[in-house]
């Protein structure tokens, strides 16, 4: 089980990479394994503000449908159009190309409640 | 160059191979010009082109790609793909939620009884006396069973039920000048719990599931206020529970003014031993295919009747059967009836079977049915508790959820490749991953119809399999080996979506 030591997690299984005030968002390596195969993403709209633990998009696989929760409150800049067409990069490489959005942050203060790759570690073992 | 007459289309239409792990073609594939299942004798008619009958810009201009086959090759077709298939008559079929109870040949006998089967639907009251006192017998035996004071018999099934149910519970509400928003739905719920609810116009809240597998009372209350138009409860619960806090959280609902809807899916476990009237449950659907016994599950179809309480009969779906005051039948439309959820009485051959399932087993023989559904899951989750521990360690009802988690950890195989090789051992495979709380969920429902030899058989597969997993690892990612078709891709399916056949 992958996690990498240069991101933050959320205790609801998304991952984010902070850069500056834009932190890229994506789903861990743990949830993929635990939702199987993706067969669907649905992304956020760029331009649409959101709140911490709001509801950013919905991953669907073969075994459920589950909702995307934003890490981090902001404006959403960025979408994958990508993992979008190619649902399976989710699968094969959840912290590379199959990254979901990015959030322009404006709280940065507010990262600091997000777990670090120890406590992450520690919460999917359990 | 010579001609191969097998390699022509229609080659292999009366000799594909029923063994093996040969693909069975596709009716296109057998296709062969011209071939036709029919043939007109000569009549005499003279013939008149297309376009003198139909403006010719309303004609296609191709012809429509349909399979050209014989009577003969269809039937060798449809017959191989039956034997390759499982079904209820063939073997056990422990697909929880699903209660794939063996359908007792009686009730299709009666089905098929030519005073049943040749009465066209439109047929004149007066000429049709025998099919609505049926309808109104079976609306009075469901009645009976649920503790409710009336039931429509038109929902197609149990999810058309769900969104029967909740126009009703908006017309109750609209009736009183209410604008009510939202309804309350655990989260164990059927998937088609909230989808109905989205279709009905309200929005979901979401209610945890406690460390019981239970409802959670307290969240329950917490999320209750004067803009909660009702809560979908399963009783007992998807994980096959019984919710025993019911007359708390019917009372609290109640307070502010809501409704209860009683999702019928698992009335195979409680029947003639409680009744959701006697619970406090305002509305609830019943999957009298599942319950009652039709065969179901892609053969379909289903029927979902609607049963209420007094407060809600005046919103039924109408025109409803009736006895009329002189002891004959007709039709009568509720004062404030939400309107047709179906042709005609919904899907009567199903309604014609449940009646008959009902009066073949009687008050006891109901009571009897559900006893025998709780008492050999539980028996069968005693029996395999050492490698699948269930989910919530309680007595269950008609069903039961195990997880197959530790096996994962220890072995790498999961819930889904045990079911696989549950094919090869025979046996239909138990639903898997739901209800979506239970890590690695496995949901097996014996029903009352199997043995407790077939039951101990189902075990010492489950018991072989984790073996197997342990002493070969990874092996169970390749089963199902020897069934006709071995393991689908699944993911690919739903991610490149062909749902019709390109026969050019």
């Amino acid at each position: 089980m992958q996690i990498p030591e240069n991101l933050r997690y959320s205790s609801d299984h998304e991952w984010a990479l902070v850069e500056g005030n834009r932190v890229r968002v994506g789903i861990t390596d743990y949830a993929q394994d635990a939702l199987g195969d993706v067969v669907f993403v649905d992304l956020p709209s760029v331009g649409a503000e959101v709140a911490i633990g709001g509801v950013i998009g919905e991953v669907e696989s073969t075994k459920s449908v589950s909702e995307i929760y934003a890490p981090v409150a902001g404006v959403v800049v960025a979408v994958n159009d990508e993992a979008a067409s190619t649902p399976d990069a989710l699968n094969s490489d959840p912290y590379g190309s199959g990254w979901l959005c990015e959030i322009e942050i404006s709280d940065p203060a507010a990262l600091e409640a997000l777990l670090d790759a120890a406590a992450y570690k520690d919460l999917t073992d359990h | 160059m010579s001609t191969s007459f097998t390699q022509a289309p229609g080659g292999k239409a009366a000799s594909a191979p029923l063994m093996g792990s040969e693909a069975e073609p596709t009716l296109f594939e057998l296709s062969v010009p011209g071939r036709s299942a029919y043939q007109l004798r000569t009549t005499g008619v003279p013939e008149i082109a297309l376009e003198q009958l139909i403006p010719s810009e309303l004609l296609r201009e191709e012809e429509v790609a349909i399979a050209e086959v014989s009577e003969r090759d269809l039937v060798a077709h449809f017959t191989r793909l039956s034997h390759r298939q499982f079904s209820v008559d063939l073997g056990f079929y422990p697909l929880g939620s699903c209660t794939m109870k063996y359908n007792p040949k009686f009730c299709d006998e009666v089905a098929n009884m030519p005073g049943l089967v040749d009465v066209h639907p439109a047929t004149p009251a007066s000429l049709s006396q025998g099919w609505l006192e049926l309808l109104v017998e079976l609306e009075e035996s469901l009645c009976e069973v649920t503790g409710m004071a009336a039931v429509t018999l038109q929902p197609a099934a149990g999810a058309a039920g769900e969104l029967t149910g909740l126009l009703l519970m908006s017309a109750y509400h609209r009736a009183r000048g209410d604008r009510r928003r939202r309804i309350l739905i655990p989260d164990s719920a059927h998937g088609t719990n909230p989808a109905s609810v989205t279709l009905g116009g309200y929005e979901v809240t979401t209610i945890p599931t406690d460390e019981r597998g239970l409802v959670d009372v307290a969240a329950v209350k917490a999320a209750l206020d004067s803009d909660v138009a009702g809560i979908m409860l399963t009783n007992p619960n998807t994980v096959g529970l019984f919710e025993e806090e019911i007359a708390e959280i019917a009372a609290a609902v109640h307070e502010v003014g809501g409704l209860l809807y009683y999702d019928g899916a698992n009335l195979n476990a409680i029947l003639g031993v409680v009744r959701p009237g006697d619970m406090g449950f305002d509305i609830m659907h019943m999957n009298v295919h599942k319950t009652f016994a039709t065969p179901h599950g892609g053969g379909g179809p289903g029927a979902g009747p609607v049963a209420v309480s007094q407060r809600l009969v005046e919103y039924l779906p109408g025109p409803r059967p009736t006895r009329l005051a002189d002891g004959k039948y007709g039709y009568a439309v509720p004062e404030h009836s939400i309107g047709r959820m179906h042709s005609w009485h919904g899907n009567a051959m199903v309604l014609a079977r449940t009646l008959a399932y009902i009066k073949v087993h009687g008050g006891d023989g109901l009571r009897l049915v559900a006893e025998r559904a709780v008492l050999n899951a539980n028996w069968l989750r005693k029996r395999i508790a050492e490698h699948y521990p269930a989910a919530y360690d309680r007595v269950c009802m008609h069903e039961v959820v195990v997880s197959a988690g530790a096996i994962k950890k220890a072995t790498g195989a999961k819930a889904l490749d045990i079911a696989k090789a549950l094919l090869e051992e025979g046996f239909h495979a138990p639903t898997v991953y739901f209800p979506l709380i239970v890590d690695e969920a496995l949901m097996f429902e014996p029903t009352e119809t199997e043995s407790l030899q077939t039951l101990e058989a189902l075990a010492q597969s489950l018991e072989r399999i984790v073996a197997k997993a342990v002493s070969e690892p990874g092996s169970l990612a390749e089963a199902p080996q020897s069934t006709p078709v071995r393991r689908v891709d699944e993911a690919r399916a739903a991610r490149q979506l062909i749902p019709t056949f390109d026969a050019r």
